[in-house]
């Protein structure tokens, strides 16, 4: 295993060439992005463009099927041994992974665990802390997602947005560098999303993150973001500044789903 | 008369001695079932390579016969130098056969757990180790218990099987009784009262059980 320092000037997400295949169906094909520190990125397309992939392969959640995934420097499943690269003893993915969190569309809440145990679970088992700390700051983190009074309730006392922003508070106990938000306001009754992107914006504002988000917001998208991806059939079809991509875009399929998302408000 | 009171409580003390023998096998079976059944059910989702295995292994148990695998062990594992004493052979065995069944079980309440709730545990890094017993367990458990413990009440309903190998429980005690005293009446249908009390008890604190865990808002 090579124990070169990642160089400060290594992007903080690097896909290389990244394919993903379910048998005959390219889901990603040759998918090349650079992701910089503390850059947000929205990835936005129709359904079944790949965009939810990329944040899932990313997460470890999906394998790939080529090319490499690099996370500051270092590829995430694989190992360098020699000039090659080997896939990684789970050891290396863990540690690798540790730098990222991820929030779901359908918040992924431990059921059987009050709000403040979902956020002290991991910081505890994974990281060690030691259990008054950890409540300290699970306790912290609530406030911060505006749930200081709700720690003792279950998941299912809350509503979505709630439950939702428990699940953020949940991915920041951790301390990740990378935060995914993978469609985290489409589960969401519509008077609840508000609250919801309000903390992701204050995350953004007081937090040195880097994040990517696939949503279908695209006025938070152009608001939040430095930089939106539109995705089509597997692949980036287009991408830049949100005021170029919405206000100026270059490619077809760009305008047509635009068109149509806004259509339909 | 048909039925002797004077005998039903001359003989009781000795089916009392015989119930603390069924009860305890009823006890160490399930002990095993349980436990053996969850180790089997968790492979199969550890080490997907087990779980062909492992499903030939639960069907063939499922497939035969209580009373050959009791033979089975008693009889048989001596011949390949495994001696083991009557009791504890009755035990293994329904032990085993009932782990069958429960792992099948504890399958049913791995299955219902959500794929979201292990994408979360891998989102928040947690070893599987600690999915598996912070996250999936609780989870997975509470819901079978009615299902448990259905088979906890089969388990004892079928240690008189163990009479034939001639382990001194009830039925055996009882058979003793009546050949004996050429009266059976009394000491069998003693049995069969017993058991029918220690099934409703059981049957209730069953119920009691998953009330208590019922009480906790999950979903």
């Amino acid at each position: 295993m090579s124990d070169a320092v990642p160089a400060p000037s290594a992007p903080m997400v690097r896909f290389d060439n990244v394919a993903k295949r379910y048998g005959a169906l390219t889901v990603l094909d040759d998918l090349c992005l650079d992701i910089a520190r503390g850059e947000k990125v929205s990835i936005i397309g129709p359904s079944g463009s790949g965009k939810t992939t990329v944040l899932r392969m990313l997460m470890t959640l999906e394998s790939i099927n080529d090319g490499v995934i690099w996370v500051e420097g270092e590829p995430l499943t694989h190992m360098q041994r020699g000039d090659r690269l080997v896939p990684a003893a789970p050891a290396h993915i863990r540690r690798i992974r540790a730098k990222i969190g991820m929030v779901f569309q359908s918040f992924n809440l431990f059921p059987h665990m009050t709000a403040l145990q979902n956020c002290i679970e991991a910081p505890m088992t994974v990281l060690g802390m030691k259990r008054s700390e950890a409540e300290a700051r699970a306790a912290d983190l609530l406030d911060m997602v505006g749930l200081a009074e709700k720690k003792g309730h279950y998941p299912s006392q809350l509503s979505g947005g709630q439950q939702q922003r428990v699940a953020i508070a949940r991915a920041c106990a951790m301390r990740p560098k990378i935060m995914l938000f993978d469609e985290v306001t489409s589960a969401l009754d519509p008077e609840l999303v508000g609250e919801v992107l309000e903390v992701i914006r204050a995350l953004g504002r007081e937090h040195d993150l880097t994040m990517l988000m696939v949503t279908h917001q695209m006025g938070f998208a152009k608001e939040f973001s430095d930089r939106v991806c539109f995705f089509y059939q597997g692949k980036i079809a287009e991408q830049g500044p949100p005021a170029e991509l919405f206000g100026a875009p270059k490619n077809e399929r760009t305008r047509q789903f635009l068109n149509a998302v806004l259509e339909a408000g | 008369m048909i039925w002797d009171w004077a005998f039903a409580f001359e003989i009781l003390p000795l089916l009392a001695q015989a119930a603390v023998v069924t009860i305890e096998a009823t006890v160490l079976g399930f002990l095993i079932a349980a436990i053996l059944g969850l180790v089997l059910a968790s492979l199969r989702i550890a080490v997907p390579a087990t779980a062909w295995p492992i499903s030939v292994l639960v069907e063939l148990i499922r497939s035969t016969p209580l009373l050959i695998q009791i033979f089975f062990v008693y009889f048989v594992f001596p011949k390949w130098g495994l001696v083991i004493d009557a009791f504890a052979a009755g035990v293994i065995a329904i032990g085993i056969h009932y782990a069958a069944y429960c792992s099948e079980v504890y399958r049913a309440g791995f299955d219902n757990i959500a794929r979201g709730q292990w994408e979360a545990s891998i989102a928040l890094n947690l070893s599987s180790w600690t999915t598996f017993r912070d996250i999936i367990i609780p989870q997975a458990i509470p819901p079978v218990v009615p299902a448990l413990g259905n088979y906890l009440v089969a388990l004892f309903k079928e240690t008189p099987l163990l009479s034939a190998i001639a382990v001194l429980e009830l039925m055996q005690t009882a058979k003793i009784i009546g050949s004996q005293t050429f009266r059976y009446t009394e000491p069998i249908t003693l049995v069969g009262a017993f058991f029918l009390v220690m099934s409703l008890v059981s049957a209730a604190g069953i119920g009691a059980l998953e009330r208590h865990l019922n009480r906790r808002p999950t979903r």
